[in-house]
């Protein structure tokens, strides 16, 4: 059996995330988005592509919507309104409650461009009337066979990572994630499963961030300079998520530094928002939910709402509005009268998709930009770029992908060269298979299946105590943090065999049973045979004066005294295995050795002693497991001298 | 509390890697649950008091205890009642009568039966008969004291209250007395999670979950820490509506509000219905102050007992002995009376422990056929997990892991033993047969002079291999392997 995964968008690029997984006879859609850099029908992901005839009920079991952001749910309005899908919507509370907002704000922006408009604010409420929210760590039963379930993704308030698991396999899909927490949400948090497959963002897939501390300063640090000097800031953002991100960081910085410049809204990003946010202080980090009886985070004192009669109002104020990455809209309207000034500041996020005005001015220094052939934008006030972002960075993902351990891992969300690299990390660093599919392309993994058998009491309580066995073997160790340099290592190993006691027994008709070892000659009425191995081993003496015939050293040196001589040896020489000394004899494991004085021993080959040396005879016995210990010993004991 | 992990709805625990615990909802309040405790050997589900449509809390989720074998049936809140379910059989008729065939069908037709919210519009009818003889109370020139302690009907009645109120020119103001009150009323506003459909449907349209965040900024609704509060005492304002624990009225804000009223006839207190209603109200008396006692919902009805049942099918059920004369519950679950202090021993349900072997490990074992069955030592590593057991292929490499039997069986036969160490390259001579002349397996000692000495020494029971030779051995090993049964 195999998972199936149809990328419709997000391969090797950003934007219009959706990935269509079949897996075990289910068909899961992660994600719905739409692509902010394109007008026509490349915004939206081809979803002739599910099927054929449109019948996208029958095609599909679920769609999972991971975040509330536009590149992860645009095209859902779309798909459900338009195109006519009719099943389950999963995402969680705060997704489902906030994503109206943004594709109303999209949708209203969209109207104003002129473009035709490709669903309604109808469609819209429609559309969210089909989606049941989730909890965190909640296990929804989609069907007989389906679980799902949300792990905390920080990013925005409300993305989650998802699991589902159809039979015996199992994946995650993340969505946008960040592993470390910022000024409102905690960082990503996810059980150690068991996954065939773990889909993962790739944004930042080359990028390592220091800490994010000082680069906020940087930010306020721009903006209190920029209204000191009585300049205008914007701060163009979509509805939700960064704005009450820095909204937070600003009051918190106003309140210290007792500023009363004015911070606006714009009518896009209502203080309705925050009404949500309130409620769903829940999915915030820790230090916020603990302050939320006295004081909730979301309670902006400094925030009044904008009109547009304010833009050339004189005086210096902050201003958020939509949509992000000036795309169109108000954001595009405020930023045409700003950006001729040198005084006034724009700040942009860490991540602007390409086609829109504020990668152009992310890429180089514009001094002017052509919004179409006829208007041209003189661009002199300062850019400010946002260098902290709610996205993980490369050593995030590394660290989620190890904490992990999946079979497969697929990388979208990211740009071609830098997964191309990540991707190599994961396999040479990691050992895990890793893909990179563009958009429209199918990747196939295989998927694990179990075989059920039903285990006998003994083999079961056998499992239950551990068969440690400990060795010291070197080994090349490959370091994590520097996979260049490999050093040879000798290091303790500690083994455990209790599997390979077990013992599966099939038989023609019936259920396939693992029983112990010590079972299977019972259950087939048979007795043991038991091969063991022997040799009588002479080993010379060092010769010592006043003693010359063997029957004088062994009246002259007890039996004990010789084997704690040997033992003596053998921990010097032996690198592995425990030495037992019992006094008349060695035990190694299975290995027993004692002193051997029957000149007839049936385990000698040779009986005459060699050149006329003293020898003394050990006697040792051996079982087939411990074999190649057994023989490491005894060139230890052929080669030395007692 | 540090010791406590909390669960979300659903979420899975898992103790150990052997059980999985998991929580679900029971409509009672705002986080009560029922239980379910999935082992390798045993499912079980508990259910305690639960409301199949809540007014605020999140429904019953009597379908996520499906497919448990045991069932704990621990709902007592109809021992206290009156009514019997000796001949009212309505709700099973048409359930019992219909085939196996359409289980499902079945199953929906239950499940949409139980979940029929007449119970819950029985219990907003009781709140808004509670809120008029408020109403009642205050036009009289009286105050109202409600020492109710379930939240969620002091929430409610909140909302209807205040509703009431605004919808008449009366301006009385209502009063929470409590020093958990603040706290309380700002979490159940951050909490949609765990609430009924309509008001998660509040979240949504971005409203208040509970009307009180906008009715105490509207200073309808007055929040004080204690009945000595300066606020409260500034405040104060008769007639009035008070909120305050305790319901035992033996402590908190109520046993001084209640001295205070308790002669005043036009006054009422609202209670909630108990036995020893008559008990707490003894230091007061005599009571010129209007009482009205009601009682709430607070868990299965009777005649829903045996539709639920029905929709769980568990192989086992556990009943209380206390309740079997109110219900009949039908033959078709085995059914195991149990009473406080008693401890039962259920039989297991599953025989044998199961293990699950991953496929692609299984691809790689090393089968040999004997008379009837075939066989193979296990190898990978064993995993408990989320109470299963997991063979996985393990994280250690095969590396030089030799596959040679461990345990071998039957009595060789020593001619064809020589025959196969001579296919080795391997020669010796029968040495020494022992008198054992009527098994053709005979014991003895094999001499090997070539390659290297050694000597084989066969016997019933077992063999002893004596060489110096490193390879010999492992020669002379495989051939005994060929000539007898192992594993």
């Amino acid at each position: 059996m195999a998972i199936d995964c149809l990328v419709l968008g997000a391969g090797q690029e950003v934007g219009k995330s959706c990935m269509v997984v079949s897996i075990n006879g289910k068909r899961i859609m992660f994600d719905c988005g739409m692509h902010m850099g394109y007008t026509d029908s490349r915004r939206y992901p081809d979803f002739s592509l599910i099927s054929k005839t449109g019948d996208f009920d029958n095609a599909l079991t679920c769609v999972i919507v991971t975040h509330f952001h536009l590149d992860h749910i645009g095209a859902l309005p779309y798909f459900t309104e338009v195109c006519g899908y009719k099943g389950p919507i999963y995402m969680t509370y705060p997704t489902k409650a906030l994503a109206p907002l943004m594709l109303e704000d999209y949708r209203k922006n969209m109207d104003r461009r002129g473009e035709d408009e490709q669903f309604t604010s109808d469609h819209i409420a429609e559309c969210m009337k089909k989606v049941i929210p989730v909890d965190l760590k909640q296990t929804v039963q989609v069907d007989k066979d389906l679980q799902i379930r949300a792990y905390y993704a920080g990013h925005v308030i409300g993305a989650a990572m998802f699991y589902a698991k159809v039979g015996d396999a199992a994946m995650v899909y993340t969505g946008d994630y960040n592993m470390t927490p910022d000024r409102h949400l905690g960082a990503a948090q996810i059980d150690r499963l068991q996954l065939d497959l773990l889909i993962t963002e790739s944004t930042y897939a080359t990028t390592i961030r220091d800490s994010r501390y000082g680069r906020e300063r940087e930010f306020l640090k721009a903006v209190h300079n920029c209204v000191a000097a009585g300049g205008k800031v914007l701060i163009p953002t979509f509805a939700l998520g960064r704005a009450q991100e820095l909204c937070i960081l600003l009051e918190d910085y106003w309140e210290r530094m007792n500023l009363k410049v004015p911070i606006y809204f714009s009518a896009g990003l209502t203080i309705q928002a925050n009404m949500y946010y309130k409620m769903l202080i829940n999915w915030t980090s820790q230090k916020i939910k603990e302050t939320y009886a006295t004081h909730n985070a979301f309670d902006f004192k400094n925030v009044r709402n904008f009109d547009r009669s304010l833009i050339n109002a004189p005086g210096p104020c902050v201003l958020f509005a939509t949509p992000g990455m000036i795309v169109g809209g108000f954001s595009l309207e405020v930023f045409m009268q700003w950006a001729p000034s040198e005084n006034n500041l724009v700040t942009l996020p860490g991540y602007c998709v390409a086609g829109t005005i504020g990668h152009k001015l992310m890429s180089g220094k514009p001094t002017k930009i052509d919004l179409d052939k006829d208007t041209q934008i003189n661009v002199r006030c300062q850019i400010h770029q946002l260098s902290f972002s709610p996205h993980t960075d490369a050593k995030g993902i590394m660290d989620l992908v190890k904490f992990l351990s999946p079979k497969h891992a697929i990388l979208v969300h990211g740009e071609k060269p830098k997964m191309a690299t990540l991707k190599e990390r994961i396999q040479s660093e990691l050992g895990i298979q890793c893909y990179c599919p563009a958009n429209n392309e199918t990747v196939t993994i295989p998927s694990t299946h179990y075989v059920k058998a039903d285990a006998s009491g003994t083999f079961i309580r056998s499992c239950l105590n551990p068969n440690f066995k400990f060795s010291t073997r070197s080994s090349t160790d490959k370091s994590y943090l520097d996979s260049n340099k490999s050093k040879a290592v000798s290091r303790l190993s500690v083994s455990d065999d209790r599997a390979t006691e077990g013992i599966l027994v099939v038989e023609k008709g019936k259920k396939a049973k693992v029983i112990h070892q010590d079972e299977i000659l019972h259950m087939l009425g048979e007795k043991k045979h038991e091969i063991q191995f022997a040799y009588c081993i002479p080993m010379p003496m060092a010769r010592t004066e006043d003693l010359s015939s063997t029957s004088h050293m062994l009246c002259g040196f007890d039996k004990s005294t010789l084997i704690s001589r040997l033992s003596m040896i053998l921990s010097d020489e032996l690198s592995e295995g425990n030495i037992l000394d019992l006094g008349e004899e060695l035990q190694v494991e299975s290995f027993r050795v004692s002193v051997c004085s029957s000149d007839n021993c049936p385990h000698r080959l040779s009986s005459s002693l060699q050149n006329g040396s003293e020898s003394v005879f050990f006697c040792c016995n051996w079982s087939v497991a411990d074999e190649k210990l057994a023989w490491k010993i005894i060139s230890i004991m052929k080669n030395s001298t007692l | 509390m540090r010791k406590v992990q909390t669960l979300k709805y659903a979420e899975e625990a898992c103790y150990n890697g052997t059980l999985v615990i998991k929580a679900f909802s029971s409509g009672l309040e705002i986080g009560t649950c029922n239980w379910t405790i999935n082992g390798p050997k045993r499912n079980i589900a508990y259910i305690s008091s639960s409301i199949f449509v809540s007014t605020h809390a999140m429904d019953f989720n009597f379908l996520g205890l499906q497919g448990n074998d045991l069932i704990i049936f621990s709902d007592f809140s109809t021992l206290d009642t009156t009514e019997n379910m000796e001949n009212d059989n309505t709700y099973c008729d048409p359930v019992t009568s219909s085939n196996a065939s359409d289980d499902l069908y079945n199953l929906e037709e239950i499940a949409a039966s139980l979940l029929k919210d007449d119970e819950s519009m029985e219990e907003m009818e009781k709140l808004a008969f509670i809120c008029t003889c408020a109403f009642d109370s205050v036009r009289a020139g009286g105050s109202v004291l409600v020492p109710i302690d379930r939240l969620g009907i002091v929430l409610c009645l909140l909302e209807q209250m205040s509703l009431l109120l605004e919808s008449s020119s009366l301006k009385v103001p209502i009063y929470i007395i409590s020093s958990v009150a603040e706290e309380l009323l700002a979490f159940t506003n951050i909490i949609p999670e765990w609430l009924c459909k309509q008001r998660q449907e509040k979240l949504f349209s971005g409203e208040p979950l509970f009307a009180h965040v906008k009715l105490i900024k509207e200073r309808k609704i007055h929040v004080f820490p204690a009945v000595h509060s300066v606020e409260l005492l500034t405040n104060w304002q008769e007639p009035c509506v008070v909120f305050c624990p305790h319901w035992s009225l033996r402590l908190g804000p109520v046993v001084h509000l209640l001295r205070y009223w308790c002669s005043d006839p036009n006054s009422l207190l609202i209670l909630e219905s108990g036995d020893d209603a008559n008990l707490a109200l003894l230091p007061f008396k005599p009571m010129a102050m209007k009482v009205l006692q009601c009682s709430f919902l607070s868990g299965i009805s009777l005649q829903k007992v045996q539709p639920l049942l029905k929709a769980l099918q568990p192989k086992l059920l556990l009943f209380p002995k206390d309740l079997r004369c109110k219900i009949q519950i039908s033959e078709a679950n085995t059914i195991i009376h149990y009473s406080e202090n008693e401890t039962l021993c259920m039989p297991s349900s599953k025989e044998s422990t199961e293990i699950d072997i991953a496929t692609d490990l299984a691809s790689q074992f090393h089968w040999k056929t004997l008379k009837q069955e075939t066989v193979t030592r296990l190898d990978g590593e064993l995993f408990m997990d989320q109470g299963k057991h997991r063979l996985l292929s393990g994280f250690r490499q095969a590396d030089s892991k030799q596959h040679r039997p461990l345990l071998h069986w039957g009595s060789p036969d020593l001619k064809r033993l020589l025959i196969e160490l001579s296919k080795m390259g391997i020669t010796g001579t029968l040495k020494k047969v022992m008198d054992s002349a009527e098994s053709k397996n005979a014991a003895g000692i094999i001499d090997i002079d070539d390659p290297e000495k050694a000597l084989i020494d066969v016997r019933e029971t077992g063999t002893v291999i004596i060489t110096a030779d490193e390879n010999l051995a492992s020669h002379i090993f495989k051939a005994m392997d060929i000539v007898l049964d192992g594993i």
